[in-house]
């Protein structure tokens, strides 16, 4: 072999291992820099107290997360509850009971709209949704509200995350060998039944880590959310309230957080904590698909 | 069989039936939604002018500042996401390719990466330009915008990659070539079709993230001219027009909106077109 092929094959070598760390580094320099930025308010405050403790005073340095992020689990608990069962039966449906035309026609489709931004759900949630509560749902349930709620934050993550969920799910939905299905059929099952004691049994992790997905994407999103929550500090259950999530929380206060001691420390930390929540969530739930594939 | 069972499972299908097709017309009513809103704003004097100046307090002029920018923001990221990633890529396929562990302890920890949420990179962008002392500018946007793509970028390749029969290398190998030659030139040749859809798809995440850029990429009037000035994105100019209280400057935003989704529809159509095209000459 000559020296130039030698040399360029050793080159590479290093940009390819170079680039290889770089991106397993990511994640590591994340936390680092952003508990590094945190960190002073971590040593004045102790965990307990950042989480638990609901006065919110950065004038006062008193930081207490736990309005934000009863706000940021609210949203996402509704988003779960209005998007999980309609993906599940769309999937079943689309996997299941239609043809494969349908189904190929489909996941193009879903795909594209997996890409649509953000801002324009937010676009269409201001549009559709803060009416929608505040002309017909507050009214209905008797009371009043300006629309910029929880639940409209809850119903605009729900919208989101269907394109996210229903890909996850069909994925999941077509690991279940074909021979299992045609099997319990041949024993006499209706399509139903198959569905029910063979489909959802055997893709159970899989199904549980689409919907656990879908949660971790729904709780960190940001600009959709903070368009139409309507970011009032609120301690409240009653979902025609406003909330207060915590990336709406990071996102809203970048321009004035230099003047008050402490308080980019208070948001870095607000950062650290998602960063760190859905990491842990994505981790478990990546790990129960990355086991069912190999099935 | 009984009664029920044939009850049990109409309800069922209808109720599946019911939500496949729900998801379809909620998705549809939101583009619907969007363009019927924009359209009507929509003009070429806003697609191709320049703000006027004060665009909050309804100042006049269009969003080109925002087109433009985003494509640079976007462009720029997706340049470093590639001289990252596609080694990256070809690494795991192609020197990893005996240690399975290894490759699928690395494609799970890029799987989990994907679903970090982007305002937590923003947040970090913003800590490392605290750090080395740079303002919200260009060049800070694309680095964060690189940041949240790459995994995605490479995940998608990898997926590609993944694909393509080791008998195929082994070939290569028997021929003599080295490591390199045999990622470049038959590996990455095989893959090109689905690197382009793999690039196109980190590129349309790229152009429409927001959150990322809120405080990395600044905003401003007009289109950088080096990398160190504050640039203005798309979904930005979205997000702070339809703040305003004036009905004009809000209008912009849903033009704005709707050409942000046109950019993003034509961004995934293409890649699907494409790597339908460029597919046609790979070995299977």
């Amino acid at each position: 072999m000559n020296r130039k092929r030698m040399l360029t094959n050793l080159l590479v070598n290093i940009w390819m291992q170079g680039g290889l760390y770089i991106l397993l580094a990511i994640p590591v320099l994340i936390a680092i820099g952003l508990y590094w930025k945190a960190a002073p308010l971590l040593n004045e405050h102790s965990l307990a107290d950042l989480i638990f403790s609901s006065k919110w005073f950065p004038m006062k340095g008193e930081f207490g997360f736990l309005p934000f992020i009863f706000s940021s689990f609210y949203v996402t608990l509704l988003a779960f509850i209005l998007s999980a069962p309609l993906c599940l039966f769309a999937a079943i449906y689309l996997t299941q009971f239609s043809n494969r035309r349908l189904l190929n026609f489909m996941l193009p489709v879903i795909d594209i709209l997996a890409g649509i931004p953000s801002v324009v759900y937010g676009v269409w949630g201001i549009l559709v949704i803060v009416p929608l509560v505040s002309g017909r749902i507050a009214p209905f349930f008797g009371s009043t509200s300006s629309g910029y709620s929880l639940l409209a934050g809850g119903i605009v993550l729900a919208v989101m995350c269907i394109p996210y969920m229903l890909n996850m799910l069909i994925e999941v939905f077509h690991t279940i060998p074909v021979g299992m299905k045609e099997a319990s059929l041949s024993l006499g099952a209706t399509h139903w039944e198959m569905v029910k004691h063979v489909i959802i049994r055997k893709g159970f992790p899989g199904i549980i880590s689409a919907f656990g997905l879908g949660i971790a994407k729904a709780f960190g999103e940001t600009i959709a959310v903070l368009m139409v929550v309507g970011n009032t500090l609120n301690l409240t259950l009653s979902p025609l309230k406003p909330g207060y999530p915590l990336p709406a929380l990071i996102a809203n206060n970048y321009g004035e957080m230099m003047s008050i001691p402490d308080y980019d420390s208070a948001l870095m930390f607000a950062a650290l904590l998602l960063f760190v929540v859905i990491l842990i969530i994505n981790l478990f739930f990546r790990y129960f698909i990355h086991k069912t594939e190999k099935i | 069989m009984n009664r029920w069972k044939l009850i049990e499972e109409w309800i069922f299908k209808i109720i599946s039936f019911v939500a496949a097709y729900s998801v379809v017309l909620i998705l549809l009513y939101l583009l619907i939604v969007v363009f019927n809103k924009g359209i009507g704003a929509l003009s070429w004097e806003i697609v191709f002018s320049m703000p006027a100046g004060g665009y909050y307090f309804g100042g006049g002029g269009g969003i080109l500042n925002a087109i433009v920018g985003s494509f640079y923001v976007s462009i720029g990221a997706t340049v470093l996401a590639i001289i990252i990633g596609l080694p990256a890529a070809l690494f795991i396929n192609v020197q990893l390719i005996r240690l399975k562990r290894t490759q699928n302890t690395i494609r799970f920890l890029l799987d989990a990466l994907w679903g970090i949420p982007s305002i937590v990179y923003g947040a970090f962008g913003f800590a490392v330009m605290l750090f080395f002392g740079l303002n919200a500018s260009l060049l800070a946007g694309i680095i964060t915008v690189a940041l949240l793509i790459t995994p995605i970028l490479v995940r998608a390749f990898d997926e590609v990659l993944k694909t393509i029969p080791v008998e195929l290398q082994e070939a290569s190998y028997s021929l003599g070539s080295t490591r390199t030659e045999t990622a470049l030139k038959v590996l990455f040749k095989q893959g090109f079709a689905g690197f382009i859809t793999a690039l196109l798809l980190a590129f349309g995440r790229g152009i429409g993230d927001a959150a990322s850029v809120l405080f990395t990429a600044g905003f401003t009037d007009n289109i950088p001219v080096t990398f160190d000035e504050p640039v203005a994105t798309l979904p930005l100019s979205i997000f702070f027009q339809l703040s305003s209280p004036i009905e004009e400057v809000r209008q912009r935003a849903y033009a704005a909106a709707v050409v942000l989704t046109v950019i993003i529809l034509i961004i995934s159509v293409s890649a699907r077109f494409l790597s339908k095209r460029y597919s046609k000459n790979i070995i299977k």
